[in-house]
């Protein structure tokens, strides 16, 4: 299991975490066309490269928090 | 034959008992392990092999040894040559029929040409339908134990462990690893394979034994050193943590330690390697490691003439500790010379061994010492690579990560002292490097040279385990398998029970001299973990879940309430006469436990935006003391949850959710306030434990509870959907709503959990008269389908969206925004969906079985029953359901089809609810 360092409790197992899912922005609901939003909703990048990623610190301090990881590597940028 | 005291023993011959083995008793020691007790009362076969059915016996009498795992009770796959015999154990062999003397089975030696290399495949792949016809026969030969049907008795555990350092090894060189870094000041664990920290020592000489003493005096008194015996590190994984299966905890079966060490010190010694020779699988074949330990350690004299080829030191001692356990050595033959065994010779165990000066030794053992293994695995999981090394005989660690350091025999040779001294520098820098110190190079103990001998000129078993020979491996070849990983998945060598421990090289060695590259060119196959087999039972642990139980929960059991596992919660279902209680609602008043409500109270200035932006519907004018219904979508537009929420203050909501939802809503209101408006200020604080959660409901709910309150409940005063603060039975603090759920007028209480069950009895005390019963989740569920109330998760699913849940009228598409809102914008303008509705099944008396299908045109399915019950209100049986938007016009008859294969015509109702759809009673 992958150490996440989480900004409140410091470096836990991965284990104590959620996986939320790919960091993304949330379109403006009044003008996002239907591909923009599917997109937002369906379409992940998933490349072999540094990704920020939503975590939730589900077992610890119930904090989201965003992780900088390599998705071929599983190396966490600071 | 049991030897006098040896002055190494591992056995307490104070302490004697029995044991069976195969149905009959054999004595043995405290310390014994099945296996050297069976060796001293001159058992020689332990076992048949997998596909050939042949003989098996000791080999490597330790943990590894392929040839004698049994069956202990009812826990199969026992190592017999590691598990420590115990008074009255009942040991039997396993798949072996009739009888381990004579197993039919056998045969297989006669046929054996017709399960060579790859005989999974070729045997058993056509005809297809055959196959479970196969497996049946496969697993009569498998030489698997018998799992039990029934779990296990005792406790599994798992435990966590942050040393600074961990070793993995308890031999000299990890021992002295473990004192210089527990004498630098950290947390070691220290972690040994056998059931005493010692490695080879254990069986060695006086000056090993001396050696030992001192090192483990000197463990035992150092601070900071934990010690696990009779455990082995299965595994490195992502993030450095290292998984440790402890066999012999005290009080559990067997617990897995799962540790996070800085530094990770591996120094598992050497295997030795068996010779791949015709007959090397003989009962009478040993490794010379195991003759010394069942010497020196069990007392056990392994047979009466010997003849040992040896081409190390390994070797040579043995050669001393037969003859001084009185075998007479009738010949050493040294591959450092020259020498070689051509084949062994014998059907039930050896008999004579040929050797390469054309002479025939008769003998009942042979003694190999070819070489040896460094279980590298542990290293390759962590990183690191394996090398070739052709002058040693055996590949050695390279490039470790900078938090993996090898000490002692995996990475060199030397005396006692000079891995006491390696071991000594690897504790050392392990402590800098558990510091954060820049890593420092650790001069590396050179590996002594050793010949080359991994098979001789005969055809020998290679994987012991499986039943791999070396022309199996060479036929693979042949084949056109040629690289190791294709021979490794096509003859299954390496694949069983030793994992390659004992053959992985010697499979090499055939697989590169068959294809004609060296070793070094073959390379490796992949090790991972587990590196020895980990029992589900311990990977499943000990379950710390956590069930949940009202404050009422002892009221109801006391009163005979049948429970309902609902999630953690226990829940009662009913007391007794589900329907009974229903027409208590309907006609008088009833109460029900309803604390596994979610319920989360909102605080601050920013709370109706939230509720404006989470619920699909509206909230910004919701007034102080008023609740109301809400339903949340995620933001694909499906209908994530839905309870009422009210406003008890100016800046003060407590908002409720379904059971099953509390903690995803608590989570998703969490997500949305960190991370899409951080700048909000709302916070949440989760209720749910902290009120009991009573519902009281029926037409005379208003006369019991104004009993018990000050609350003025007048329906001027107190009108439906308003939420009043106040006394209930005394207790202070009680947050009180008016709200239907069922469908009759109801009051909802929550108050404080630790007052629960006296509000509770008091309005069973009080409302006597009124004829009070309490109902349970089963009474409730058949009220609120009478209503038409949906239940997310059961009449909606991961596709319904808020239009398709009936939820039109809730959804606000004129808010600026809210969660959800551009889908269900978008599903407004089509039609391509199910719609939740009213059903009334034509015959009252049928009741479909929920998820019963709606079809059209004989077969096609349109749509699904989900929830359905007999209704005791109106004597006929309800249902909602989700419907093709086309069919769910009021009037439409569609046709649902039943498990037993009848197709009954439903009735598609004008509103969700059956009884009161006006709603006349709950307003009352
Ligand atoms: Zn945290």
């Amino acid at each position: 299991m992958m150490l996440l360092t989480c900004p409140h409790c410091g470096a836990r197992d991965a284990g104590e975490f959620d996986y939320v899912g790919e960091r993304r922005d949330r379109p403006d609901v009044s003008r996002a066309t239907e591909q923009e939003w599917r997109g937002y909703l369906y379409l992940r990048g998933n490349r072999a490269d540094w990704t920020a990623e939503l975590w939730h610190h589900r077992a610890g301090c119930e904090r989201f928090l965003t992780v900088v990881r390599h998705l071929g590597t599983d190396e966490v940028r600071g | 034959m049991r030897l006098p005291p040896q002055p190494g023993e591992a056995i307490d011959r104070t302490t004697a008992f029995t044991f069976t083995w195969d149905g009959r008793s054999y004595p043995a020691y405290a310390g014994d392990t099945i296996a050297s007790a069976l060796a001293a009362a001159g058992v020689r076969v332990f076992s048949r092999s997998l596909k050939y059915h042949r003989p098996r016996g000791l080999l490597t009498a330790d943990f590894h040894d392929p040839g004698c795992l049994v069956q202990v009770g009812d826990e199969p796959n026992v190592r017999a040559a590691h598990r420590r015999v115990e008074p009255g154990m009942t040991v039997r062999p396993q798949a072996v029929w009739p009888s381990l003397r004579w197993d039919v089975k056998s045969a297989n030696q006669l046929v054996g040409k017709a399960l060579t290399a790859g005989f999974y495949y070729k045997t058993f792949i056509k005809p297809r339908p055959l196959w479970p016809a196969y497996e049946r026969v496969l697993r009569r030969f498998s030489p698997g134990g018998e799992v039990p049907a029934e779990p296990p008795d005792g406790r599994y555990d798992q435990r966590y462990a942050h040393p600074d350092v961990l070793v993995a090894g308890g031999g000299p060189a990890g021992l002295a690893a473990a004192l210089a870094a527990a004498e630098a000041g950290l947390q070691v664990l220290l972690v040994d394979e056998q059931h005493e920290l010692g490695g080879h020592l254990l069986w060695g000489d006086d000056g090993d034994r001396a050696a030992l003493r001192d090192l483990r005096g000197a463990v035992a008194a150092a601070d900071g050193i934990e010690v696990l015996t009779d455990a082995v590190v299965t595994g490195r994984y992502d993030g450095g943590r290292v998984v440790v299966l402890q066999r012999s905890a005290p009080g559990v079966v067997e617990r897995l330690v799962k540790a996070r060490p800085r530094v990770l010190v591996a120094a598992p010694g050497l295997i030795e390697r068996p010779y791949v020779v015709a007959g090397n699988d003989l009962p009478g074949v040993l490794l010379s490691t195991a003759a010394r330990r069942l010497v020196n350690r069990y007392a056990v004299r392994p047979g009466q003439r010997a003849v040992v080829l040896t081409a190390n030191n390994s070797g040579d001692a043995a050669v001393g500790d037969l003859t001084r356990a009185g075998v007479d050595v009738r010949r050493v033959l040294d591959a450092r010379r020259g020498d070689d065994v051509v084949r062994v010779r014998g059907r039930r165990g050896v008999r004579a061994v040929e050797c390469s000066d054309g002479s025939t030794v008769a003998c009942d053992l042979l003694v190999t010492a070819v070489g040896w293994t460094a279980p590298t695995s542990l290293l390759t999981m962590a990183g690191g690579r394996s090398r070739y090394l052709a002058s040693a005989a055996r590949f050695v660690p390279a490039d470790l990560p900078d938090d993996v350091l090898a000490a002692g025999g995996i990475v060199g040779d030397g005396s006692t002292a000079d891995l006491v001294a390696h071991g000594r520098a690897v504790g050392h820098e392990a402590a800098r490097r558990a510091r954060g110190l820049p890593p420092a190079h650790v001069a590396d103990l050179e590996p002594g040279p050793h010949p080359e001998l991994f098979h001789g000129r005969s055809n020998g078993i290679v994987d012991l385990a499986e039943d791999v020979s070396a022309d199996d491996l060479r036929a693979a070849v042949a084949e056109g398998y040629d690289s190791i990983e294709l021979v490794k998945r096509y003859t299954t060598a390496t694949m069983g029970p030793t994992q390659g421990k004992l053959e992985a090289v010697n499979t090499i060695a055939v697989v590169a001299a068959a294809t004609g590259r060296s070793i070094e060119e073959t390379g490796t196959t992949t090790g991972r973990p587990p590196y020895v087999p980990v029992s589900l039972g311990v990977l499943a642990g000990r379950r710390y879940q956590p069930v949940r139980r009202s404050p009422m929960h002892t009221w109801h059991v006391e009163h005979g309430a049948t429970p309902l596992v609902a999630g953690a919660w226990i829940r009662p279902d009913h007391y007794g006469d589900p329907a009974g209680e229903v027409c208590a609602v309907r006609q008088g008043v009833g109460i029900i436990d309803v604390t596994p409500l979610g319920k989360l109270a909102l605080h601050g200035p920013d709370v109706a935006d939230l509720l404006e932006l989470l619920y699909v519907n509206r909230w910004r004018k919701l007034a102080v003391g008023s609740v109301r219904y809400g339903v949340m979508c995620t933001e694909d537009g499906v209908v994530l949850d839905d309870g009422v929420t009210g406003r008890l203050g100016e800046d003060r909501y407590l908002m409720t959710t379904t059971s099953s939802g509390a903690t995803t809503v608590e989570h998703w209101v969490e997500r949305w306030l960190q991370t899409e408006r951080p700048h909000w200020q709302v916070h949440l604080v989760p209720m749910t434990d902290a009120y009991a959660s009573i519902n009281v409901a029926g037409p005379r709910s208003r006369e019991l509870v104004g009993r018990l309150t000050d609350i003025d409940l007048a329906p001027e005063a107190f009108p439906y959907m308003r939420v009043r603060l106040g006394r209930v039975a005394g207790v202070a603090d009680c947050v009180v709503w008016r709200i239907g759920f069922t469908g009759e007028l109801s009051f909802e209480l929550h108050v404080p959990a630790a007052f629960g069950q006296r509000v509770w009895e008091a309005l069973l005390e009080v409302g006597a008269d009124l004829g009070v019963r309490p109902f349970g989740v089963e009474a409730q569920r058949i009220l609120r389908l009478e209503k038409g109330h949906l239940i997310v998760g059961q009449d909606t699913d991961g596709l319904t969206q808020a239009y398709g849940a009936g939820l039109d009228w809730a959804v606000k598409l004129d808010k600026d925004d809210f969660v959800g809102k551009p889908e269900l914008a978008w599903q407004r303008a089509r039609d391509d969906y199910l719609v939740l509705v009213g059903l009334q099944p034509v015959d009252p008396a049928v009741v479909p079985p929920e998820s019963c299908q709606i079809i059209e045109d004989g077969q096609r399915i349109v749509g699904r029953v989900t929830s359905s019950r007999m209704s005791p209100t109106l004597d006929r049986a309800v249902c909602l359901g989700l419907v093709a938007a086309r069919l769910s016009e009021p009037g439409t008859t569609v046709t649902v089809l039943l498990p037993d294969g009848r197709r009954v015509p439903v009735l598609v109702m004008p509103q969700l609810a059956h009884v009161d759809p006006e709603g006349v009673r709950l307003r009352g």
